[in-house]
């Protein structure tokens, strides 16, 4: 704990009576497409943000106009498994109310962008109809729960999806404020009540992952929590814990940085819901509430060590964690096309660039998927690569889904490098308030630029991650990558490197504030010395991570 | 300001007198205030005084005097009414001048001689406040006129269909209850200089031959404060302002073009007040010209004459003549060639949509005429000016005057069709030619803590930019409810910026917005005010000045239903009673509208 005073956000959430604020009278307020600024923040625990075109921005202030204030709104869907019905739904609120688009994220999540203040309310009631929820997909709460969309093993994926499921309800928010608000619920008459967080919720927001062996997709070492399936005959026995995970950094401070989880034991099944409740609970209470900039679980884990933090833990769990089990991880990224599920059925994995499905001229994605979701008998699955995969197809209905995709121009045969299939993306500018760089609509470009360089390297079938994020809070998580462009300016990245292609080693920054020009240059030499000099079976990750920072490591 | 009164000499005045004197006066600057010491001096000598206080100064007496009316929402007819209550005065007649606003309507079963300059405004509607005038006059309740000798000028906008109609119908009224026309009515359209000025020689005429000359004339005491300095620019001599700023105001995407336009108003001699108009004396736009002149396959070059000046056929139309705006003469005249085109002029509905939906340049490519540069230009109205409503408080922004400008700039029929003024505004001029035209019938409340009710639509919203401002600027504390209606709140939100600012400041205490086509049902103000009855009935009870400025077609009437609708539902009164509330805040000057 510290003697500091508490950061502005902390009274904030104290005075908003569980997350109430006066939501209600920014919504009503007709002169403005923007919420009252206490509300912007409170509006995060409900699902949303408050965002601006900011392509227009300077001249619609010279217009005498706001802002084109717009609202991104973020779907709670533990593990990212969508019904053939939920998915046609957000296609029409998406269709309706926000961009036209429907963005996949790396934590597989829906959002909508550019949802104006008067759709907030069908958008959210919309989300809820098909029972889907909004609550706490942003906000320092526990955010959506990940889980590895597909394994190899479908028994071990199921039962590791049904707790990914619990856990999402467990650690839900429990006010009855988001009813009132958005489901025209009925007004409490006593004081509301948070069982689990108190009324200030968490220090900061609070993630959790699920990864089942021998995908790594989760990049499991990424977020404050993250378990690790543990199969034992067959079955999900239980899990290795991964604590102090975290991506977030802020370009010139050093005392803020990104973070790999640690693995410190075993819980089997019975035991998962206790020891990310109390994972939380030491947070919540040992959590830095005096600088946000400090203040997830990464931070109190290194300020007071891992012992402690496991001490801790025991005491609070009444029992000593089990020591980790061994597990192998062999791929992060997504399988493409058709594979064969354990029942007969077939799983279709489709890429989706930098997650967004929409409708281009050539590609109608977003009308071909809906037509899909009209006679889809399975469900739908967000990978943390920001793809989809159309899983549960009965072999006969095969070819009616080919034909259909093929009809709209939805690519089903990836063609591509392996690079530009794993490419990650954040959505950054125009939308994203805290983008200081492009990264969503730069992608295309410099993946492009990336495979010329590795075609006449002979490169192109190297499986090399590259992620792009638009600012350094990382929500593509590049400091996982091989290659990472980090977003200093427009046009300028800090480029990192030497990251391994699993997601166990982070990379470091090998160019500060640095142009295209800078980037193709320093890529193109060391993917020649790559080729010269690589070991056999060696990745460019290490390759990079050896080579490029030799005098550091001296 | 020392020639205001000292607080230590003891002050012959009541309090409330002194106070409205304070008020008046409180804009004048030297010039103006070393002219109205002179003024009422001179009133003092003459013992008029009474008369200039008096709410309802009564007409010259006796059978020889004569009675100048007039209704006026431009001020067309106020000029032309003083210009010739001038030269009658000049001829050694008693004159007496009414607005008809001002003026209850039974007195005028006792006047003996009347001139009425009546202008048409919009779909044959009487200006504002001479209403009852009318409602009395062309009722079934009048009582006959045989003691009444009069003539009529009526004045108009052929580009209406309803040309002149309220001047009409008041002079055949006037007959058939008995009275006798003296001098025939004319009929005059927006370039009405000429024939008024001929029309009012007439009158004289006949009156000169019949009166003999009486009393002092009695000067309303409304005048007091519409009197220009010698100095101010006039539509014939403008001041030529330079434009400090052409700032598009709807966003990206909006169906509308609107610019801010801020002038330099330094060395003008320009002093307007909030509520005040600006006429731009334009150019026509250059493309327009020549589109023109290939429609009637003329060369620009060739020279015709106007009022007696020589010029090129291009310099004539681009500014001397409307080539906009249609109007009836043009029609009628290229009827003779167009057996088409007289069955629209014979059908009012038909002519209305007619000059509603088509341009000069429609008329000559639709209907082909072998036109000679000579005729074709005679056959053309002269150029008028556009007035705008200024969008600024002089105090808030000295030598200044910003205007709010929908540029008129749309495809329609495979033809370009153009704006005068609005694009000669945006169209990269470095200077226009400006002169003020003052409104005395849109003011601020004297009384800075008097509540404001402002309605507007579109650049309706422009005068009362002005009179927010102006009470930020003066720290008046009176209430300001603004009620702002426009297409769509992403793009057509007017000055949202500066509304938001004021509305954090504290300066506008409430705003309602509606815009028409971000939803499925079209809202628009008048609907703000239905919902909002309650309010507007407390405003309005506590003293609210009430305004309306914009569309006069739609908008003024249909706030006016709603606003008799309100005052009904919450005031419990019927019909009739209704009617009356309204009509007595608009003689209390409490109800001022700025339509066109």
């Amino acid at each position: 704990m510290t003697d500091k005073p508490l950061s502005p956000l902390e009274g904030l959430k104290k005075r908003s009576n569980y997350l109430r604020g006066t939501l209600v009278e920014s919504l009503v307020d007709p002169l403005t497409g923007a919420l009252r600024e206490d509300d912007t923040q409170l509006s995060k625990f409900h699902g949303f943000y408050q965002q601006d075109d900011r392509d227009v921005r300077a001249e619609r202030t010279r217009r005498k106009l706001e802002p084109a204030y717009q609202f991104m709104v973020r779907v709670r869907i533990p593990g990212g498994i969508a019904t053939p019905k939920q998915w046609l739904e957000l296609d029409r609120l998406a269709t309706t109310h926000g961009n036209g688009t429907l963005r996949l994220t790396t934590r597989q999540a829906f959002q909508f962008h550019g949802v104006l203040k008067g759709a907030l309310k069908p958008v959210i009631r919309g989300i809820n109809d098909v029972l889907l929820s909004t609550i706490a997909a942003c906000g320092d709460v526990t955010r959506n729960v990940m889980c590895a969309p597909l394994a190899e093993l479908s028994d071990v994926h199921e039962a590791a999806y049904g707790m990914a499921t619990a856990l999402s309800q467990y650690l839900a928010p429990k006010t009855r404020a988001y009813h009132e608000i958005w489901l025209d619920g009925e007004k409490i008459a006593g004081p509301d009540h948070e069982p689990i967080y108190g009324e200030t919720y968490m220090p900061r927001k609070f993630k959790i992952t699920l990864a089942v062996p021998p995908s790594n997709d989760v990049d499991v070492f990424a977020h404050d929590l993250g378990f690790i399936a543990i199969e034992k005959g067959g079955q999900l026995a239980g899990f290795d814990v991964v604590v102090g995970g975290g991506m977030g950094a802020t370009h010139g401070e050093p005392a803020t940085y990104p973070r790999v989880g640690d693995v410190i034991g075993f819980c089997t099944l019975e035991q998962t819901l206790a020891v990310a409740l109390h994972v939380a609970g030491i947070q919540r209470d040992f959590g830095d509430r005096s600088e946000r900039k400090h203040a997830r679980l990464k931070y109190t884990i290194d300020d007071r060590g891992v012992d402690w933090f496991k001490a801790e833990l025991d005491r609070r769990l009444g029992f000593p964690l089990a020591l980790p089990e061994p597990f192998e991880f062999k791929t992060r990224g997504d399988r493409f096309g058709w594979q064969p599920a354990r029942d007969g059925r077939w799983h279709l994995t489709l890429f989706v660039p930098a997650g967004r499905v929409r409708d281009t001229e050539k590609h109608r994605v977003l009308t071909g998927l809906r037509e899909l979701a009209r006679i889809h008998q399975g469900d739908f699955r967000l990978t943390p690569n920001q793809n989809l995969i159309v899983a549960n197809i009965p072999d006969a209905e095969r070819a009616r889904v080919e034909e259909l995709l093929d009809a709209h121009g939805v690519q089903r045969l990836q063609s591509g490098s392996p690079l530009k299939l794993q490419a990650l993306a954040c959505v950054a500018l125009p939308t994203c308030g805290l983008a200081m760089a492009e990264a969503e609509r730069y992608l295309p470009e410099l993946t492009d630029k990336l495979e010329a360089l590795l075609e006449r390297h002979g490169l192109t079938e190297e499986a090399i991650s590259l992620r792009v994020s638009g600012c350094p809070n990382g929500c593509s998580r590049p400091y996982l990558a091989e290659i990472a462009l980090v977003g200093k300016a427009v046009g300028r990245y800090n480029l990192f490197l030497g990251g391994d292609a699993l997601g166990h080693r982070m990379n470091r920054l090998a160019e500060e504030n640095v142009g295209e020009a800078r980037i193709l240059e320093t890529l193109d030499r060391l993917f020649a010395g790559f080729v010269a000099q690589r070991t056999p079976g060696e990745s460019f990750g290490d390759f990079t991570n050896r080579s490029v920072f030799r005098e550091e490591d001296a | 300001m020392a020639a205001v009164p000292n607080a230590k000499i003891e002050p012959p005045l009541p309090g409330a007198n002194l106070q409205a004197l304070r008020e008046v006066v409180a804009d004048f600057d030297y010039d103006q205030l070393l002219w109205a010491s002179g003024y009422l001096a001179g009133l003092a000598r003459s013992g008029v005084g009474a008369a200039v206080a008096a709410p309802q100064p009564a007409a010259a007496a006796g059978a020889d005097a004569w009675t100048v009316f007039y209704a006026s929402e431009t001020g067309n007819a106020r000029r032309v009414a003083n210009a010739l209550a001038e030269k009658a005065r000049a001829a050694g007649l008693a004159v007496d001048i009414q607005d008809l606003a001002d003026y209850k309507p039974k007195a005028l079963a006792k006047v003996a001689n009347a001139v009425f300059v009546v202008p048409t405004h919009g779909i044959g509607e009487p200006p504002d406040g001479s209403e009852l005038f009318f409602e009395f006059w062309l009722g079934e309740r009048a009582p006959r006129l045989e003691q009444l000798r009069y003539s009529v000028l009526a004045l108009g906008d052929s580009s209406y269909a309803d040309f002149c109609v309220m001047g009409q119908r008041l002079d055949e009224r006037l007959r058939a209850l008995g009275a006798t026309p003296v001098v025939e009515r004319i009929d005059c359209d927006v370039d009405f200089e000429a024939p008024a000025g001929e029309w009012t020689e007439k009158v004289l005429a006949h009156a000169t031959e019949s009166a003999t000359a009486l009393a002092t004339p009695v000067i309303r005491s409304a005048h007091l404060h519409a009197v220009p300095k010698t100095a101010a620019p006039t539509r014939e001599r403008p001041h030529h302002a330079e434009i400090l700023v052409d700032q598009p105001i709807t966003g990206l995407g909006s169906s509308k073009d609107v610019r801010h336009i801020e002038l330099d108003l330094e060395g003008s001699g320009i002093a307007y007040l909030p509520g005040d108009s600006l006429g731009i004396v334009p150019q026509n736009p250059v493309p327009l010209v020549e589109a023109l002149l290939e429609t009637v396959k003329l060369d620009g070059a060739a020279e015709v004459t106007v009022n007696g000046e020589a010029m090129a056929l291009a310099t004539a139309l681009a500014g001397h003549k409307e080539i906009t705006v249609l109007s009836r003469p043009l029609v009628e005249t290229v009827a003779q060639r167009h057996e088409a085109l007289r069955s629209v002029l014979s059908d009012r509905e038909r002519l209305t949509g007619f000059f509603a939906t088509r341009q000069v340049i429609d008329l000559f490519a639709d209907y082909p005429l072998e036109w000679q540069p000579q005729p074709l230009v005679d056959s053309l109205r002269r150029l008028t000016p556009r007035l705008y409503s200024i969008a600024s408080s002089p105090d808030a922004n000295p030598e200044e005057a910003h205007l709010t400008v929908s540029i008129v700039r749309y495809d329609l029929y495979g033809r370009a069709h153009w704006g005068a003024a609005s694009n000669f505004l945006a169209g990269g001029a470095e200077t226009v030619p400006v002169y003020l035209e003052a409104n005395e019938r849109f003011r601020l409340p004297a009384d800075g803590d008097v509540p404001v009710v402002m309605v507007g639509a579109g650049t309706g919203v422009a005068p009362y930019r002005a009179f927010v401002e102006h009470r930020a600027e003066h720290g008046h504390t009176g209430d300001n409810w603004l009620v702002y209606g426009d297409r769509c709140f992403a793009t057509d939100f007017l000055y949202q910026l500066e509304w938001l600012r004021w509305r954090k400041e504290g300066v506008l205490t409430h705003m309602d917005v509606a815009f028409s086509r971000d939803g499925a049902d079209k809202v628009y103000v008048q609907h703000r005010l239905r919902e909002q009855s309650r309010r507007l009935y407390d405003w309005l009870e506590r003293g609210a000045h009430l305004y309306v400025c914009g569309d006069a077609e739609r908008m003024a009437g249909d706030v006016h239903q709603a606003l008799l609708d309100v005052v009904r539902k919450e005031g419990g009164m019927s019909e009739e009673r209704a009617q009356e509330y309204v009509a007595g805040l608009k003689t209390q000057k409490r109800y001022q509208r700025d339509v066109y």
